[in-house]
């Protein structure tokens, strides 16, 4: 098995496992037919629903492996969302409507980059000033009203079809590609993975830490603002007080269950975005299987819960101590006290 | 003078300056009935971020809180309206059951030896998942011992001074005896100073982690009952972001981010700098309300830069690595 294989491997098997567990409950699950020239069916509705997590978990698996986070993003779709509702409602064309969206999120980005890199604020902190007066921001540009607009142009970014698949499900399996091809194929994945694992080693090595940590909150940033343009083509109009509301959370969720590590370093895309297919194939099957979509939040969390024990280093040394010692008989008595400390 | 108060003077000055700005421009925001609402109003805020305070002292952060005061409000309209338990049994149970949960949640961060952030976010969604599968609904509270915790004081010029603004006075005051006067208080602030030097210093860093999460859950399940006292009801949908507005406040009342320093006092001048905004925007009624949130974010942004040059100040004069 090559590795990059390997590396998604827990992923797949996750997400094999749910759907399988769905199927159970719903047999219809796996059915996919062809309707007004479109495919129709659960998983391509999956597919089109995950389109704003995934796209965000994107940009924050590359934050998240530079250790830093990105709270921002969900206030970023919100105010993009109103640049873009206003830019049409006002006349100007897709064209505009569109750059002027993802200009907003690049400048976003740019600030919270500035604010990390140049002014060396923890990431937490500072993201989450965007966050708190971002809202305020899209209020202000839709002027505390839901912003409606009729274009069928900027719509087909929220429902309509390319071959048959909707455009959200094109746009951030495309968006993904893109990115994961960018980080692999040149060495920006690795020089990224080396900010995060020791900023100051890096720096001494030559990366420019400066200019890749503000690069990657913008990039973060241009996400945020394709999930923000798909949120408010889908429902056409500008929610500026709910859109994207606590998305963040869903989106570091799916980076988490990637396997990606909250401390930085080491991260894949693609796993990333099989864990946002799997909180959205967990949240629909919930629906679909008859149960009440308030058990939706508890499962997550006992996801999240047994991926930390997954994931903690300290289980980790543990385990290996554990495996080392079935295999090669008890392991000296002071290290194994160490250990247990 | 010591370095580490210029974060709370600042935080008073501009406390100060802000209250002589609505003088000057509404005589009538020096009244009683004003800060008897500013008191009342911010209750629930104010007692969710003694708890937070500590937390952020220690270093940590604890996303929880808000999902944890709707819980409590769920948790005590479901059991007033199926059981026949009296009110303060209740109120008992459910103080249990937070600070149970946040002991766990310690727990859990001490164990797996991971950030915070994650596991409480995980608690987040636990918690708020639980309100969710007791009701669905807005459960309105009626019971004889809620009129009776809605009691006031007239105070001079027709301003109520309520039970739970006070019971928020009372949690800043033992927030402030905790933090700064008992051995936990020291322990805390020496987490929150680094880690290994805690442990080396001799801190029970397990028992004393545990302790602080357990602390914010007790203040959440006591915001919890505040906010049920302040709305009437419980609806498993409230305070959804509450956690972030009482981050703010921590950080507008000056205490870093990274812990190890800060007062619970500044906290207290937070709370009522943010309430002081909303009252503005009341006042004025030309302003829409997400000016609040603007400035809200744009006081973040100052503190944390003042704090960001104040470590850097004090590195250099000390000579030592602060952060």
């Amino acid at each position: 098995m090559p590795p990059s294989l390997r590396r998604v491997m827990p992923q797949v098997v996750t997400l094999l496992a749910v759907c399988g567990l769905v199927t159970v409950f719903f047999p219809g699950f796996l059915e996919i037919h062809m309707s007004d020239g479109r495919l129709v069916g659960p998983v391509i509705d999956i597919l089109k629903r995950s389109a704003p997590v995934a796209l965000l978990a994107t940009g924050m698996t590359l934050v998240i492996a530079t250790r830093g986070i990105d709270l921002s993003v969900g206030t970023v779709m919100a105010i993009c969302g109103a640049v873009a509702a206003w830019a049409i409602a006002g006349g100007m064309g897709l064209g505009a409507a569109v750059a002027l969206a993802l200009g907003a999120g690049l400048l976003a980005g740019l600030w919270n980059g500035t604010l990390v890199a140049v002014i060396g604020i923890q990431p937490i902190v500072a993201t989450l000033i965007l966050m708190t007066a971002g809202r305020g921001i899209a209020q202000l540009i839709t002027e505390g009203r839901i912003l409606t607009f009729t274009h069928p142009g900027f719509a087909w970014f929220g429902s309509g079809t390319l071959f048959g698949i909707p455009v959200p499900a094109v746009i951030w399996i495309v968006t993904g590609i893109l990115v994961a091809q960018l980080m692999r194929r040149t060495a920006l994945g690795l020089l990224v993975e080396a900010i995060g694992i020791n900023r100051r080693a890096s720096a001494l090595a030559g990366v420019n830490a400066l200019v890749l940590l503000i690069a990657v909150y913008m990039a973060s940033g241009l996400c945020a603002a394709l999930a923000g343009i798909i949120t408010t083509a889908d429902i056409r109009g500008a929610d500026a007080n709910n859109a994207g509301l606590w998305l963040e959370l869903d989106a570091i969720l799916a980076v988490v269950i990637g396997g990606n590590s909250l401390l930085g370093g080491r991260f894949s895309v693609a796993a990333s975005l099989l864990g946002a297919l799997i909180i959205q194939t967990i949240d629909t099957g919930i629906l679909l299987a008859g149960f009440p979509s308030e058990y939706n939040l508890v499962i997550k969390a006992g996801l999240v819960v047994i991926i930390l024990v997954l994931q903690s280093p300290r289980i980790a040394t543990e385990w290996y101590f554990w495996r080392r010692s079935v295999t090669e008989g008890p392991p000296p008595v002071s290290r194994a006290k160490e250990e247990a400390r | 003078m010591n370095p580490r108060l210029y974060p709370l003077y600042a935080t008073v000055a501009i406390f100060l300056l802000a209250c002589l700005i609505c003088y000057i421009q509404f005589p009538y925001m020096a009244s009683t009935r004003v800060l008897g609402n500013l008191l009342t109003d911010n209750a629930y805020l104010g007692i969710a971020a003694v708890g937070m305070t500590i937390v952020i002292l220690s270093g940590g952060i604890d996303l929880s809180v808000g999902s944890v005061i709707a819980f409590s409000g769920v948790f005590i309209a479901v059991l007033l309206r199926d059981t026949n338990l009296p009110t303060p049994v209740i109120f008992a149970l459910l103080l249990a059951v937070t600070t149970g949960f946040g002991a766990a949640m310690g727990g859990l961060i001490h164990a797996l030896a991971m950030p915070p952030f994650i596991v409480t976010l995980a608690g987040m969604f636990l918690a708020r998942g639980a309100a969710y599968m007791l009701t669905i609904d807005s459960v309105p509270i009626d019971d004889p011992f809620y009129e009776m915790m809605r009691a006031y004081y007239l105070m001079p010029g027709k301003g109520r001074l309520t039970l739970i603004g006070v019971v928020m006075l009372l949690s800043f005051a033992v927030g402030m005896l905790i933090a700064h006067r008992t051995r936990f208080g020291a322990s805390v602030y020496a987490l929150g100073g680094g880690q290994n030097t805690a442990r080396l210093m001799g801190v029970k860093v397990g028992q004393t982690t545990v302790g602080i999460y357990a602390f914010s859950g007790f203040m959440a399940g006591l915001s919890g009952i505040v906010f049920s006292v302040y709305t009437g009801s419980g609806y498993p949908l409230a305070t959804v972001g509450t956690e972030l507005t009482a981050i703010a406040a921590v950080v507008i009342g000056g205490t870093l981010l990274t812990g190890g320093s800060g007062y619970v006092f500044g906290t207290f001048i937070g709370v009522m700098t943010m309430g002081l905004i909303q009252t503005y925007i009341v006042f004025d009624g030309t302003l829409s309300s997400w000016w609040t949130k603007i400035v809200i974010g744009g006081l973040l942004l100052l503190f944390i830069v003042l704090q960001k040059g104040l470590l850097r100040l004090t590195t250099v004069r000390f000579g030592g690595s602060a952060a």
